[in-house]
């Protein structure tokens, strides 16, 4: 292309971007088309990849295509090796992208699709792929260091501390609420449960595969694996025509849940090799196959979206997730449009093997922008859904009661008309006994996804794509359940060895169980508790992990911001600041709101106290008389989380801004740890390396 | 085109690990000849361990 033609091209891509979004919020029609979305999200990844993202990394982080990267200096071939860039997009993108995106934006919809579109396209170019690439470099900057190490190496051992504690109960929740999500989704569904247990013996006979039979032949046995599951998906409705073997895989939540704890313990005390690692290499083909589907369907199928642009629930009332637009919407949505655990792989495996610093911007900006375009899809993906039929799903039973009629009369005198019969056949369709009440997101997503396949494909499928759906969001999850725990109990090892020496030591049997009990204790609690809730739990767990990812986003910007100060770019570091201010202060409302909010369903405090009242006066019976001691402490339990993260959050910003302070007062700071600059190697780089 | 899809498919196998040992190979060949080289069981072993070592995943 000639220079003259492309300030033109990025004018067109501008001007088509800006018209999407004005078609997006000029709309007024019944319904609107998928089109406007994928059309206003193309122009403003691109304008912002270009743009914002080029002139950050030549002015504020000058990026320096001929200094020499840790992978190169390093070079060991196995941690740190130079790779080609878009080998490093794969590797960072398949780490970063989990359920977490599709959870969220599912569940924010209740807001209508209007307030969720325009956060994950602004939180994602202004604030998560910021964060993303700036640790990046930031990392990568000091031979790949974590965000704990360079919190404590650039803020101070305060400012280190409270971030390592943060991240410990963040993992927490992370694998808490994304065990509920897999729960929900298998309740009372012997074809989601029996496709969701497969994948556990197709894993271990992969794993043997790969070690035993066929070593280390990735391909292979991913492939075979990739086969076996979705004959698994297939043979589950097999099961489920069976009376017999169906009851084999019908429980109910707390059976489930213990089923998910019992698996995390196991699973983080196993070999890697027997499950972790080829449910992770089969886990990692189907995102790829998934995402590529849900591409598919949402920019060649083009479907029309039936939610309105702004749902009455703006005003705090919803029933998926309670609490105003501001500042729920933000923490609602979390993952898709800024996540601090990405900070955590930014500035863990992929600094190690960037093989230039000009890749910075692909790898760190561009996954991100990736990211932020599975979060869309599942919005889209959720706005195919009738509305009345979204909230029949979505709506705890607490809420609008655990009889059919009841609930589909509460749903509709909310404006969003549904019958008895349209759910009764819906869920026959999707080969399920019921959809109400199915909260978590997942069942939502996968109807919604069910559905754009089957208007391409025929209806007759529709059970399959649904457990198809419900099988690769329980994938991710498993992974990240495991995962998570493994990390867990490294991080709390490392924790404990500084009490009682013994119990760090991480090649002891007795300390990793030890460990690994106690973490899986920590977070099947949570998941205990959020499964007997008859409000459903993610009313509950839902906010309170979104509200510590984002804070754990605001420190890794914290971080960032003394980094940029201190190297003399104090007035770039709006570029991290303003972010890390917007995240501090939803962060902050929306922990005041959970702490103090008179609404029983908003406020923890507000909520124990109710029912602690209900209870008193006997209102109480049955299961949720029996239920309420264990919800009412564990209100409490949360309102005391909140204040934890509210402190750790304080503390890291004000050790930044205490720093940034004294730095631009001319006063003695701890010094960069930034590695000195060297040109590249001379010895060339292995072929395939380049 | 087609040396198009042949670096599509050698990055695809390098993403997902397929070619991990022949890599490993190629670079021990290169800088440690004299040593002897892992067996391919060995290497898949010591690479899973190396690899789940530490934060790999996100939700």
């Amino acid at each position: 292309m000639t220079h003259k033609l492309k300030p033109l091209l990025w004018v067109a891509i501008a001007v088509f971007g800006a018209a999407c979004l004005g078609g997006i919020a000029l709309n007024r029609g019944e319904s609107i088309n998928a089109f406007w979305f994928i059309g206003a999200a193309f122009g403003v990844y691109a304008l912002a990849y270009r743009f914002y993202a080029g002139w950050i990394t030549a002015k504020v982080l000058t990026v320096d295509e001929n200094r020499a990267t840790p992978s190169e200096l390093r070079n060991d071939g196995r941690d740190y090796v130079p790779t080609h860039r878009w080998i490093t997009f794969g590797h960072h993108f398949a780490a970063i992208a989990g359920a977490g995106p599709l959870v969220g934006p599912t569940l924010a919809m209740q807001f209508g699709y209007l307030p969720g579109t325009l956060w994950l396209l602004a939180g994602a170019v202004f604030g998560g792929c910021v964060q993303d690439m700036v640790v990046l470099f930031c990392s990568t900057r000091r031979d790949g260091r974590s965000l704990g190490q360079m919190a404590r190496d650039e803020l101070g051992p305060v400012a280190g501390s409270a971030a390592l504690l943060g991240t410990l109960m963040i993992m927490v929740l992370i694998v808490a609420v994304l065990g509920l999500v897999v729960v929900n989704a298998m309740k009372h569904s012997p074809w989601g449960t029996s496709t969701v247990f497969a994948t556990i013996p197709i894993a271990i006979l992969v794993g043997i595969y790969m070690r035993n039979i066929r070593p280390g032949r990735v391909l292979e046995g991913s492939l075979i694996g990739l086969a076996l599951l979705l004959l698994a998906t297939a043979g589950g409705g097999w099961i489920d025509h069976n009376p017999l073997l169906r009851s084999f895989f019908d429980y109910d939540g707390t059976t489930l849940a213990a089923f998910v704890i019992g698996y995390g313990f196991v699973a983080a005390i196993l070999p890697v090799w027997l499950l972790l690692a080829p449910r992770d290499y089969i886990s990692t083909f189907i995102k790829i196959g998934a995402i590529l589907l849900l591409a598919f369907a949402v920019i060649i199928l083009q479907p029309e979206m039936k939610m309105p642009a702004l749902t009455k629930f703006i005003d705090g009332t919803g029933p998926v997730v309670a609490g105003n637009l501001f500042p729920f919407l933000f923490i609602t949505i979390a993952c898709g449009a800024i996540s601090g655990f990405h900070a955590l792989i930014a500035s863990g495996t992929t600094p190690k093997i960037i093989a230039n610093e000009k890749d910075i911007r692909l790898v760190g900006y561009g996954s991100m922008v990736m990211e932020s375009f599975v979060g869309l899809m599942a919005l889209i993906a959720a706005g195919v859904l009738d509305p009345g039929v979204y909230f029949a799903i979505n709506t705890p039973a607490g809420i609008v009661g655990k009889e059919v009629a009841q609930a589909v009369a509460t749903i509709s005198s909310w404006g969003f008309p549904v019958t008895a019969e349209t759910m009764e056949g819906l869920a026959r369709a999707m080969g399920e006994t019921t959809l109400l009440a199915r909260t978590g997101g997942a069942p939502s997503l996968a109807v919604g996804m069910a559905t754009i396949f089957a208007s391409a494909f025929g209806q007759s499928l529709l059970a399959l794509w649904y457990h198809f759906a419900i099988m690769f969001e329980a994938l991710f999850i498993l992974t990240a359940v495991d995962a998570g725990t493994r990390v867990g109990r490294f991080m709390l090892q490392d924790m404990l060895g500084n009490l009682y020496a013994p119990l760090g030591n991480t090649k002891s049997y007795p300390a990793t169980v030890a460990a690994s009990a106690i973490f899986v204790a920590m977070w099947g609690y949570f998941l205990y508790i959020g499964v007997i809730d008859p409000y459903g739990g993610i009313n509950i767990l839902w906010p309170l992990f979104g509200i510590s990812n984002q804070m754990l986003a605001a420190i890794a910007l914290a971080v960032a911001m003394g980094i940029i100060v201190k190297s003399g770019k104090t007035r770039y570091a709006w570029v991290v600041g303003a972010p890390m201010a917007a995240l501090a202060v939803i962060t902050t409302v929306a922990s005041y709101e959970k702490l103090f909010s008179a609404d029983p369903r908003v406020g923890f405090l507000a909520g124990a106290d109710a029912l602690a009242q209900k209870l008193a006066a006997g209102q109480l019976t049955g299961a949720m008389a029996e239920a309420a001691p264990k919800l009412i402490f564990n209100q409490r339990l949360d309102a005391a989380l909140t204040v934890f993260f509210v402190i750790v959050l304080w503390t890291v910003i004000v050790e930044a801004v205490r720093l940034s302070w004294r730095h631009q007062l001319g006063r003695a700071v701890l010094p960069s740890t930034e590695t000195r600059w060297a040109p590249h190697p001379e010895m060339p780089m292995a072929q395939g390396d380049d | 085109m087609l040396s198009r899809l042949r670096a599509f498919w050698s990055g695809f196998r390098q993403v997902i690990g397929d070619d991990a040992y022949d890599r490993y190979l190629e670079r021990h060949n290169r800088l440690h000849a004299d040593a002897p080289a892992l067996d391919r069981k060995t290497f898949f072993r010591s690479e899973l361990e190396r690899k789940w070592n530490g934060i790999r995943r996100c939700c």
